[in-house]
């Protein structure tokens, strides 16, 4: 503007020029940010989709319908009656194989070469056995009877009946030869043949057999990391932020120490791993593989986030709540545990959740202390053997089978799942908790 | 309450001193910079002395020296003497939060804990154990209320959170948590900078209610507040008292230049 008396022309050529410029310049600007947020989502739902469209049949077993004769003789003769040890005893010394196997050549009675006989039971998985044992211990009365039972199939028959193998290449490019497609189409035309929701894969360990393989050995091992990841870097966090913010003289020491935690919360997760490695495996020697181990290297790699997530939460609690309550006589301690720790827990506990949901996909260092290993068992506890589920992810979309792919993304919604229940409640907590003073 | 601090009241009230603060000499340095130079100034049992002056004039500095709310300032330092009842506030025997609860504050802007009303007044006596049982509370919020003149209002909705007040309400709210742990003096730093005129007129009453009972230190920017509500006022410029003496003969006469000056709104 000009100070020289002179009216502006406003609606001269150049003045009306120069507006029409600065609307184009805000619509140029909002179209670039929605073309960011549209590509945003684009990949999103790509990346979504992708994996939602690969892992539903993950979620899906097929099964064969087989009538299985229990044959009293395998079993030491009736059940009846037994206790529960005899039971078992007895469990453990039948061929389940055999009568398996026995069920499904009465289904294809003109199958009797040894070579044919093994391709028909390969179309049923070796987990098999298990289910009929299973099934067996539940009701031992049914022995000498003859059962009809839906039974796994092998990985192979699951991926062509689910289509994501295809059917009709040439013989020497399938896992099942044509014989095996044969059968597979008979049974198909009989209504022997089912994909149900697959319980294994909710309920179960960890498997070599695609089928077989679940995510509940995984998601047990996360929670038990998890839960010491959470003993462990809740408090001390939550204790070092009150100290940093409430109680600490401002100083170069606290200056460096405010530093290195922002350093820390920077520093790559695969470093923490070798830590951990070096001080609890090698040093206090705690068992490898463990929750335990996990979670405290975890909560090694959590702890600065929740300390800078705690401080910026302690320093939004306005100052005159604390002048208040010191000008009432209230003490150091008092001021901070009456008043601004409550008002702060919100935002500390956003920040714990959005750690707690990091470390939940972290995988790294969990490689470098042995949280890597092939473990078929549920976690009972702290100390036993377990793995992760972005472990579990990992080690799936290692393995060559191809049914695997499937249970790879299946574990991914999975894990998906609880990040975004994770991410949720903290949204939740913040929206409800939002600033009340 | 220690044994000690009852004699000295009793000792107080039998001699009918009405000194309550003496203070001498007081320097106030923030780092390097000296915020108040040298105040000396006397503080009377059932009286209101009001602190007047331009911004940055120290006369906040030195209400906070009152009860020593400057010790929470990590470069703040104080020096000179503050006689309470003739005890050193500062002396290292001194138990801060024992001085806190004998010499209450009221801020600038309303500051009521996010918790319900009765919480608010109710949280000063606890933490001191003022009471015990459930009952003695009811009885210390109600008197409390009563004194703030906010009795009326609220008593039908104490579990309501103190901060759904209107901003008038909750600085009386504030006044009735000062009162509630029974301080004998009453620091209140602008408390009327954020409340509309009506609110204003409401809490001056109450300050003038409240004389009888307390010493009262008001630091305020209204030369009419001063006037209405102070029987002494100090006039604070640069960290310095330029005259202190009886309010009416500060507004009607006052004996420096620049006190004329400012309080007929030359500057400042």
């Amino acid at each position: 503007m000009t100070d020289t008396g002179q009216r502006t022309d406003w609606a001269s050529d150049a003045m009306q020029h120069r507006i029409a410029r600065r609307y184009a310049a805000d619509a140029r600007f909002k179209w670039y940010g929605l073309g960011a947020i549209f590509f945003a989502m684009a990949v999103l739902v790509l990346l979504l989709g992708t994996i939602i469209v690969t892992g539903i049949p993950g979620f899906t077993q097929t099964q064969v319908r087989l009538q299985v004769s229990l044959d009293p003789e395998q079993f030491g003769g009736s059940l009846k009656g037994k206790t529960p040890d005899e039971v078992d005893t007895a469990i453990a010394a039948a061929d389940f194989a055999g009568m398996i196997r026995t069920g499904l050549q009465s289904l294809f009675p003109d199958v009797t070469q040894r070579r044919d006989v093994r391709d028909l039971t390969d179309l049923v998985s070796s987990g098999a056995r298990q289910k009929l044992a299973q099934i067996v211990r539940e009701d031992p009365g049914i022995v000498g009877s003859t059962v009809e039972v839906w039974l796994p199939t092998s990985d192979d028959v699951h991926t062509i009946v689910n289509g994501s193998m295809d059917r009709d290449v040439v013989e020497s490019d399938r896992r099942l030869n044509d014989k095996q497609i044969g059968w597979l189409e008979a049974m198909e035309k009989a209504d022997a043949i089912r994909g149900v929701l697959s319980s294994d894969f909710f309920t179960g360990g960890d498997s070599r057999e695609p089928e077989m393989a679940g995510v509940w050995g995984s998601v047990v091992g996360s929670f038990w990391t998890l839960l010491v990841t959470l003993a462990v870097a809740f408090p001390l966090g939550v204790l070092a932020a009150v100290y940093l913010e409430e109680f600490a003289p401002k100083s170069r020491w606290s200056d460096l120490i405010e530093v290195n935690i922002n350093n820390l919360a920077a520093v790559p997760s695969i470093v923490f791993g070798l830590l951990g490695l070096a001080v609890y495996l090698n040093v206090m020697h705690l068992p490898r593989s463990a929750p335990i181990v996990g979670g405290l290297t975890l909560a090694l790699m959590t702890m600065p986030v929740i300390i800078i997530a705690a401080r910026a939460a302690l320093k939004a609690v306005p100052p005159s709540i604390r002048a208040g309550a010191t000008g009432l006589g209230a003490s150091k301690v008092q001021v901070t545990f009456h008043h601004v720790l409550p008002l702060a827990m919100p935002g500390i506990l956003t920040g714990v959740i959005i750690g707690m949901a990091h470390a939940l996909g972290e995988t790294a260092p969990l490689l470098m202390i042995g949280m890597v290993a092939f473990i078929v068992d549920i976690p009972g506890g702290i100390t036993d053997a377990a793995t992760v589920l972005p472990v579990q992810i990992y080690l799936w979309a290692d393995s060559p089978e191809r049914a695997f792919v499937e249970k790879t993304s299946a574990a991914i919604m999975v894990l998906l799942t609880f990040l975004i229940l994770m991410n949720a409640v903290a949204v939740l907590l913040r929206k409800r908790f939002e600033r009340k003073w | 309450m220690a044994e000690a601090d009852v004699e000295a009241r009793i000792r107080v009230s039998t001699e009918d001193a009405k000194l309550k603060f003496q203070t001498r000499g007081v320097h106030v340095y923030y780092g390097d910079k000296e915020a108040i130079k040298g105040v000396s100034l006397d503080i009377y049992n059932n009286e209101v002395t009001a602190l007047i002056g331009p911004s940055g004039c120290g006369k906040s500095t030195y209400l906070r020296c009152l009860n020593r709310m400057n010790d929470t300032v990590d470069s703040a330092r104080v020096t000179g003497s503050i006689l309470l009842d003739g005890t050193d506030i500062y002396d290292k025997k001194v138990d801060v939060v024992q001085l806190r609860a004998r010499v209450g504050m009221v801020f600038q802007k309303p500051n009521p804990f996010p918790k319900s009303i009765f919480e608010n007044i109710a949280y000063g006596p606890r933490i001191h154990g003022l009471a015990s049982k459930k009952s003695e509370y009811d009885a210390i919020v109600e008197t409390s209320l009563k004194k703030a003149g906010l009795w009326n209002e609220v008593s039908d909705r104490l579990d309501e959170p103190g901060t759904s007040l209107s901003g008038g309400q909750q600085q009386r709210l504030c006044i009735a948590r000062a009162i509630a742990v029974s301080p004998e003096v009453i620091l209140m730093d602008e408390p009327c900078s954020a409340l509309d005129p009506i609110a204003t007129a409401r809490v001056e009453e109450l300050i003038d209610e409240l004389r009888e009972n307390y010493a009262i230190v008001i630091v305020t920017h209204s030369m009419q507040q001063a006037a209405r509500v102070s029987q002494k006022t100090a006039f604070f410029h640069l960290g310095d008292i330029v005259e202190h003496g009886n309010t009416e003969q500060i507004f009607t006469n006052p004996r420096e230049e620049r006190t004329r000056d400012y309080i007929t709104g030359r500057f400042g």
